[in-house]
């Protein structure tokens, strides 16, 4: 079952068919509701959570899980429950704007890369090669201790960092595609570039890109939450998942409370994720267990 | 005949649909092959014979079930053995000869190590004699230099030498049955009518019992003595190849064979409409009652049992006891209408086009170097009249193709001109007007890979129309139905998506593409060799009626000499992308002809028992042209000596346009045929009547 | 096959070009010096000049790039920011410890990884692989620190089996180093054997459904024989690819797992330059990490040409 047809018209009945599809499956079942709940207490958080998240105390430092503090306070007496509802806004906030821009850009170039082939595909792919031997984590890193760990800096860096190996993605989909008889058909027929690129090709190659979109994102979240746990990324007393494991893993052998609340909550939003992309992979007849964590 | 080898009893195979329904591949098959006895298994796609011929190996392909019988063996049966003993048994006594020899062979092991693991195994060759034996079995089946061929990697065999080395490799454990899973699909037809001989040779020199699973009529019509026809997943027709093949009593058999186009008859074949029942849709009546002509109620609500009806004839339809044959009186082909339009003038014309595919590498870029490579196409001239259906045939290989994509300004051609209609074709596509573009349409081979599986079959058809036509939203709708209508297809089909359509559906829906631009030239890249024959005669009828109907040119390209006959009134026969032969088309299927076309014409099959292909040369492929001289002079049987090396050929015309490439004049050549059995003038073996 | 092992050798230094290249170039993007890191406050007017004037860092872009390169080829690195110690001294015994640790856990990963993805396939949907799988994607798809810092409570805060904290000098000898490692070897070798298994079993999966493994069974080869004479020589080269990729990611993951456990290897030593703005070392640590991340690739896809006969007798013309 690859879903639908393009025409506009037609797009929305493709996207409800598509996600019936990977609902009917256990694991994209199971993945899509991890993540809309996940979405849904990000954006419901503030309104739901029990205590102040910066309301410290010393006579409730790490208090184990009560009726009062389900799920116990931290080393400086704060609720973790609170904290662990808020925890991941930062990181979806950031993601959730950093990962379409990111598939969007890589894509555009890997399309145009792929079309135009020779020595300009050439001479881009050293480039491409390049950067991504570059150590992510590095750069990233340096440019938040230096520059600053707010959106505006960080948004484009895992955009672009997350781009690069897009472009790779996308181009050979669109090298997939274009050796295609129908497009050689269109070609023959005399549709202009665009008319090919945005009927024949870009229908092909989005798929591609979806289920590319949905795991850089979740590598995304992974370096975001690495970056505030190394202690470059959101700064207290913002709650943040990654923050919290940091603060709490020296206390971790008698407060495990502290740590297995973030932990949970980050660990379920990436197997959601994961397991969403997995299903829509299937769902659209698309192989994922071949690629790499690049 | 000796003792039941092969016994399938009642059986039944199917796979659970996803709401768990078990839906039947093949239904209740009853099946005896004796020792000795060469069994042809024929069907269409889906009809459930490779899934029969590897259940008697006790194998079922993943997802399968037995739902009833069983598939015995030497009496025991094959599902309900241990491994072990099926392990002895497969490629011992009872050895597969695969479809894709080319995939069948581990692509990590050189042959020697598959061959001596094939003797190891299953014969009592002791290790040291392995080798020895592996290079008499490949002479067995002969290939040349076997020594040399041990140390080879499968890939680096041409399609015939894989499919011989399986063979070689099945008879390592000295079987008593092979079954064979269309070993010839796929190959050339040269190359093709060799594996057919050898295989008819171990047939009759060791007396190995064979069940022969193939789509083609005329490939199991050379191999087998008995022939059993499958349906849908059931046996229709059982009897001996003369009886099923001359007078099939059966209406799917007589159909089936009406389908296939025919060398000595040049009409085009009879199609057959609707498709047969997926697997589970048969309902509760005869599975072929929708499609049969002699259909009653009966046929509808009750399933026709497979009666014996003595002579080793069975069959499994309810009026098979009544006259049927005299009811079946088939409506004799009508001759194709030639409808040469009117004034004769040249529409279209290749001046001296070559093409060079060869791109230099990159380290060849790097230095500089130029490909030194002999051009893909060299020197080709044709020169097409308004209304004209002309024929392009050759083997994998010979640059039909290309030549059809250097006239859609696909492949720039790297030297020569395309002219149309008294002007030249810019060599680009890009570079074309929207107006000489609109004139030339192209239908690709495989309509899988032409139709965008993303576009409903509406969004299909509106592109040329909205492209050339500019037509409204309105238009357009109406337009497409109509076109849908002349392709015989509802204008239900607009909202669906090419995968909701079967084969012939898809490639009906590329020929109403094309024809939706109003072309002048029609180019036709093997557009039926992807179908199966029933279709393929249905799709050729209609892309000639519209053809005639609209006065359009058609250039056609194919491998099959049959369909060819049928369909063009002027043939151009290519090998290695030269001009061997040209003319109208009766005068190129008869002699005198190039000893090309003389060797392609000899290795032609026929769904008919007494028709013998005729070898000529010997059975090798060339990768490349050679570099002077006569294109054909490495396979040449009648290759004269250094002249044919090294001078090219002159092209001698008769009168009504005939030219015949050789350095043999004439007039020799139509003694030396003559002499020859190859004669095409053979008797009109009326297989059909 | 000779030609396209030059090629391929080719290409892989015009991307060690590019890389070393573009690090300058980020490393120079960033507001500020070696010496404005150096002096901090203090970092203006004459003090600033001097201090740029004795590290040459007054000098053009390409004149110090030029410089750099030159240094980096012999093995200078140059010295730290405070001028005390030399980079490529410190580099070297971090590097030592991060090798050993990526050291051994490939070791114990890819014959794991292989036996597993193996294993997997062929129980393929039984419990075994439904098990080891989603162990797998766990592995796989959970944040290092967070893998790191469970297997850091259970075994070492709970249960009190292995020791936890690394608690060494960065130039402690080996035999100091191995038992201390065995938590964070742990960690690494789990998650790249996730990653590498997921690869082999649907190679393996995909050349058992390959026809010709069917033919090997109706060939009557044993089942053993077609494991390890028809699928395992045919499914694992193409796996050779994802070892790399997933060896070149371990080096990034490195720096997270460094710090969960306190080691000494370059992964800490990459926060503890960035923490200090050691931009020297920033970019030294970069240019190693590249050039193994292409190092390692290039040796993936030489050795995928070996192994693939069909590459190995082709002559000439495009990947």
């Amino acid at each position: 079952m690859t879903a639908a047809s393009v025409p506009a018209g037609r797009s929305l009945f493709r996207a409800a068919e598509l996600i019936g599809d990977i609902l009917s499956r256990p694991s994209g079942a199971i993945g899509l509701t991890l993540v809309a709940l996940h979405l849904l207490i990000a954006l419901a958080a503030p309104l739901i959570v029990p205590y102040d998240y910066k309301a410290i105390s010393s006579l409730l430092m790490l208090k184990p899980p009560s009726t009062a503090h389900w799920l116990g306070t931290d080393h400086i007496g704060r609720d973790v429950l609170t904290r662990t509802l808020l925890g991941g806004r930062e990181a979806l906030l950031v993601t959730t704007i950093a990962t379409p821009i990111a598939v969007l850009w890589g894509g555009f170039l890997g399309i145009l890369f792929g079309l135009s082939g020779g020595w300009l595909d050439d001479m881009a792919m050293r480039l491409v090669d390049a950067v991504l031997s570059l150590p992510k984590i590095l750069f990233v890193l340096t440019a938040a201790a230096v520059l600053g760990a707010e959106p505006i800096v960080l948004v484009p860096m895992l955009a672009f960092f997350y781009g690069v190996p897009v472009i790779r993605v996308a181009r050979a989909a669109t090298h997939d595609v274009v050796a295609r008889d129908f497009v050689t058909a269109s070609r023959a027929r005399g549709h202009s570039r665009f008319d090919i690129i945005m009927r024949e090709i870009l229908p092909n190659v989005r798929d591609v890109l979806l289920v590319e979109g949905a795991m850089r994102w979740s590598w995304m979240l992974l370096t975001f939450s690495s970056l505030s746990f190394l202690g470059f990324g959101v700064s207290p007393p913002t709650p943040d998942w990654g923050l919290m494991i940091k603060d709490a893993s020296p206390v971790m052998s008698f407060a495990w409370w502290a740590v297995l609340a973030p932990i949970a909550a980050l660990s379920t939003l990436i197997v959601g994720i994961n397991l969403s992309a997995d299903a829509l992979a299937k769902a659209l007849g698309i192989d994922r267990a071949q690629k790499a964590p690049v | 005949m000796g003792a039941t080898l092969i016994d399938v009893r009642n059986l039944s195979i199917g796979f659970a649909a996803r709401d768990g329904a078990m839906l039947p591949i093949i239904r209740n098959i009853d099946l005896a092959v004796r020792e000795g006895e060469t069994v042809g298994i024929v069907g269409e796609s889906g009809s459930g014979k490779s899934t029969l011929a590897l259940a008697m190996m006790g194998y079922l392909k993943g997802g399968l079930r037995v739902l009833s019988g069983e598939a015995r063996f030497r009496a025991r049966d094959t599902f309900a053995l241990s491994n072990r003993a099926l392990e002895e048994i497969r490629g011992g006594d009872l050895a597969l000869i695969p479809q894709n020899a080319g995939q069948a062979l581990t692509p990590t092991l050189r042959i020697g190590a598959q061959m001596e693991e094939a003797l190891r195994l299953h014969s009592s060759v002791p290790s040291a004699g392995r080798a020895w034996r592996s290079r008499e079995l490949l002479a067995q089946v002969r290939l040349p230099d076997p020594a040399a061929l041990l140390a080879r990697y499968p890939h680096e065999l041409s399609g015939g030498q894989q499919q011989r080395v399986a063979i070689a490799m099945a008879l390592a454990g000295e079987p008593n049955a092979l079954l064979l899973d269309e070993p010839t699909t796929g190959l050339d037809v040269t190359t093709q009518a060799h594996v057919l001989e050898l295989l008819r040779d171990l047939a009759s020199r060791t007396g190995t019992a064979m069940v022969y699973v193939s789509h083609d009529l005329g490939a199991v019509a050379r191999v087998c003595d008995r022939v059993v026809v499958m349906y849908a997943g059931e046996i229709v027709l059982d009897g001996s190849a003369r009886d099923v093949l001359r007078a099939p009593a059966h209406p799917y058999a007589r159909g089936l064979i009406a389908s296939i186009p025919r060398l000595d008859i040049p009409v085009l074949p009879e199609a057959m409409e609707g498709r047969p029942p997926r697997p589970g849709g048969a309902g509760a009546g005869c599975a072929f009652a929708e499609r049969c002509p002699l259909v009653v109620d009966r046929c509808h609500s009750q399933r026709p049992e497979l009666e014996d009806r003595g002579g080793g004839v069975r069959i499994r339809c309810h009026r098979a006891g009544e006259e049927v044959r005299s009811g079946a009186t088939r409506k004799r082909t009508i001759p194709r209408q030639r409808r040469m339009d009117g004034d004769g003038r040249e529409l279209f014309s290749l001046a001296d086009v070559s093409i060079s595919y060869a791109r230099p590498g990159f380290i060849d870029q790097l230095l500089g170097r130029t490909s030194a490579g002999v051009p893909t196409v060299d020197g080709v001239c044709l020169s097409v009249v308004r209304g004209e259906t002309v024929g392009l045939v050759g083997e994998s290989g010979s640059g039909k193709s290309t030549i059809l994509k250097a006239i859609a300004g696909l492949v720039p051609p790297s030297s020569g001109t395309v002219w149309f209609d008294g002007a030249p074709l810019d060599s680009h596509v890009d570079r074309r007007t929207n107006m000489e573009r609109r004139r030339i349409q192209l239908v690709f081979q495989n309509p899988d890979a032409s139709l965008n599986p993303r576009h409903t079959i509406a969004e299909i058809l509106a592109q040329p129309l909205r492209l050339y036509l500019r037509l409204d939203a309105a238009a357009i709708r109406e337009r497409s139905v109509a076109l849908l209508d002349r392709v015989r297809l509802g204008p239900h089909y607009l909202e669906r998506l090419p995968s909701q359509l079967s084969g012939g559906e898809k490639q009906r829906v590329a020929i109403a593409r094309a024809f939706a631009a109003e072309p002048e030239i029609v180019l036709c890249d093997e557009v039926t060799s992807a179908l199966d024959v029933s279709v393929q005669a249905a799709v050729l009828g209609l892309l000639d009626q519209l053809r005639s109907e609209n006065g359009t040119t058609c250039l056609f390209v194919s491998h099959d000499l049959a369909v060819v006959r049928a369909l063009v009134d002027r043939v151009v026969v290519l090998y290695q992308g030269r001009i061997c032969e040209a003319g109208p088309v009766a005068d190129v299927y008869a002699m005198p002809s190039h000893p090309y076309t003389e060797m392609l014409l000899g290795a032609v099959l026929e769904p008919d028992p007494d028709h013998a292909p005729v070898l000529l040369g010997e059975d090798v492929v060339e990768r490349a042209p050679p570099a002077q001289g006569c294109p054909f002079q490495r396979r040449c049987h009648r290759k004269l000596g250094a002249i044919c090396e090294t001078t090219a050929p002159p092209s001698e015309e008769s009168g009504g346009g005939h030219i015949i490439r050789c350095h043999i004049p004439r007039e020799e050549l139509a003694r030396l045929q003559g002499a020859a059995p190859a004669s095409p003038t053979r008797r009109t073996s009326s297989g059909i009547d | 096959m000779l030609r396209l092992i030059v090629r391929r050798l080719l290409l892989g230094l015009v991307t060690i070009g590019l890389v070393v290249v573009l690090i300058f170039v980020a490393v120079e993007a960033l507001p500020g010096d070696a010496c404005t890191a150096f002096l901090e406050r203090e970092a203006q007017g004459q003090l600033l000049e001097n201090c740029r004037k004795e590290r040459g860092l007054d000098r053009p872009a390409v004149a110090r790039f030029a410089g750099w390169l030159g240094g980096a080829l012999l093995g200078d690195f140059g010295r730290t920011a405070s001028g005390e110690l030399s980079i490529a001294e410190i580099v070297g015994t971090r590097a030592r410890n991060s090798l050993l640790l990526a050291g051994v856990a490939t070791l114990m990963g890819i014959p794991l990884a292989i036996f597993l993805g193996v294993v997997t396939a062929l129980r393929r949907d039984r419990w075994a692989d439904v098990s080891i799988s989603s162990l797998a994607i766990l592995a796989m798809t959970v944040p290092e620190f967070v893998t790191a810092t469970v297997l850091l409570l259970v075994f070492s805060a709970w249960l009190g089996w292995l020791p936890g904290v690394v608690l060494v000098s960065a130039n402690a000898p080996l035999s100091a180093l191995l038992p201390q490692i065995i938590l964070p070897v742990i960690t690494v070798t789990l998650v790249l054997t996730a990653h590498i298994l997921r690869m082999v079993r649907s190679s393996v999966i995909e050349v058992m459904s390959s026809d010709y493994v069917q033919m090997a069974r109706l060939k009557g080869v044993p089942y053993w024989q077609i494991v390890f004479r028809h699928v395992l020589p045919n499914a694992l080269p193409p796996a050779i690819n994802v070892v790399a990729l997933t060896i070149a990611w371990l080096l990034g993951g490195l720096v997270v797992i460094e710090i969960v456990f306190n080691y000494p290897g370059l992964g800490r030593l990459m926060i503890e330059a960035i923490t200090q703005r050691e931009l020297a070392i920033v970019q030294t640590v970069a240019l190693i990490l590249a050039l193994v991340y292409v190092g390692v690739n290039l040796m993936a896809d030489v050795l995928t040409l070996v192994f693939n006969p069909r590459l190995r007798t082709m002559h000439g013309r495009e990947r």
